[in-house]
């Protein structure tokens, strides 16, 4: 595929990604901060928040298991999770992480262990959609091209 | 970090204090991107350690030909702090900045990501320069601007010069408070009129002459806020 068409594709799909509220401004402030200098900023930052993501849902799946369920860690961890998907634009995680915070509040098991799945559930969509992002990133660098910026949504 | 020159306009170091990796990370970029000088540390005991460290140089300078600007590099112009960390909070790192006669005058921004108006204005009362929510944006990060640049004012005016610098520091507290007429819904904005009115600002920094004109300054801003 040619550069032009690759870089089309790429917009396409991010302009979906906000459009269907996976990924809010924050992303386009992440883009906005990766140049010549920090060309990975974006995928590094991503990265650390895929292995901080995955331990804290493990850990939150841990602390839903216990006999004598501590709400506090839960709310705990889930407040860590919504600060670093929120850091990252990943909007869909942090709002789920919200309705997560407010079934610990209410300290219904049930109502948490559902908000774990939810959270599970649109934690691994983002992951999808975005590794497919960098991938198109990836094939558009490979051709030559540069990575275009969408900047209706910062 | 180089020998920065005699140039007036030797970096900035700020301090950024976050226990998340990923916001750490995001903050040293946003300070990086507009040219400061960062370090970055993941508690407030880190902080503390770090600010007590280069204060020390700071206060106990080499002899031979060290040049005013390493002290400027080595030492902190700006604390930039989340609230919510583990052990000790930004508040009690505020809190204790402010208590010590060092560091007092370290400019300290608070984070968070949760919008509790009754924590914005504790930390504000405590001597924060600003509240950023979090997630920080550049748009934020370029307000730090004018925090850093009255400090380097103030340091450059030295100890002879002090009381016209208070002054100084006094006008643009009252012309601060002025605005905050104009900029009321704005809850980011450090609320100035609480700090006109608490004589606990006033502590024991200011000569006589000085805590009049403080004093009068008040009395105009009272008048203003209440007629204004």
């Amino acid at each position: 595929m040619e550069v032009g068409q690759l870089q089309r594709s790429f917009l396409e799909y991010i302009a979906a990604l906000f459009r269907e509220g996976f990924l809010d401004g924050q992303f386009s402030q992440l883009q906005l901060l990766q140049d010549e200098s920090n060309p990975d900023f974006v995928v590094e930052v991503v990265s650390l928040f895929f292995e901080d993501s995955e331990r804290l849902l493990n850990d939150l799946t841990k602390a839903l298991d216990q006999q004598n369920v501590d709400f506090i860690k839960i709310d705990a961890h889930v407040h860590q999770l919504k600060g670093s998907s929120s850091s990252i634009g990943a909007q869909r995680v942090k709002n789920a992480c919200i309705t997560f915070r407010n079934c610990c509040d209410e300290r219904n098991i049930e109502a948490c262990l559902r908000c774990l799945q939810e959270v599970k559930q649109e934690y691994l969509l983002a992951k999808t959609k975005l590794e497919a992002l960098f991938r198109l990133e990836q094939q558009i660098v490979a051709a030559g091209g540069a990575i275009p910026i969408l900047d209706e949504f910062s | 970090m180089g020998m920065a020159a005699a140039a007036s306009e030797s970096r900035f170091h700020v301090l950024a204090v976050d226990d998340s990796l990923i916001d750490r990370k995001l903050i040293e970029r946003l300070l990086k991107t507009s040219s400061y000088q960062v370090t970055t540390v993941d508690s407030g005991c880190k902080a503390l350690e770090f600010l007590g460290w280069s204060e020390e140089e700071r206060s106990n300078p080499t002899e031979t030909s060290v040049s005013p600007n390493i002290h400027q590099e080595l030492g902190v112009n700006l604390v930039i702090t989340d609230y919510c960390m583990p052990g000790m909070t930004g508040y009690d790192l505020l809190k204790k900045m402010k208590q010590s006669s060092y560091l007092r005058n370290i400019p300290v921004v608070i984070m968070s990501s949760e919008h509790v108006p009754s924590r914005i204005n504790r930390c504000l009362e405590e001597g924060a320069e600003e509240f950023f929510l979090k997630p920080v944006r550049l748009s934020d990060v370029n307000k730090l601007k004018p925090h850093l640049m009255r400090t380097k004012f103030k340091n450059i005016m030295g100890n002879q010069e002090r009381e016209e610098s208070k002054e100084e520091e006094t006008g643009i507290r009252t012309q601060k408070q002025q605005n905050v007429g104009l900029n009321k819904s704005n809850a980011m904005r450090k609320s100035s009129d609480h700090e006109g009115l608490s004589l606990d600002g006033l502590r024991q920094k200011y000569s006589g002459f000085t805590v009049i004109t403080l004093l009068l300054s008040l009395v105009f801003s009272l008048c203003f806020l209440i007629f204004g």
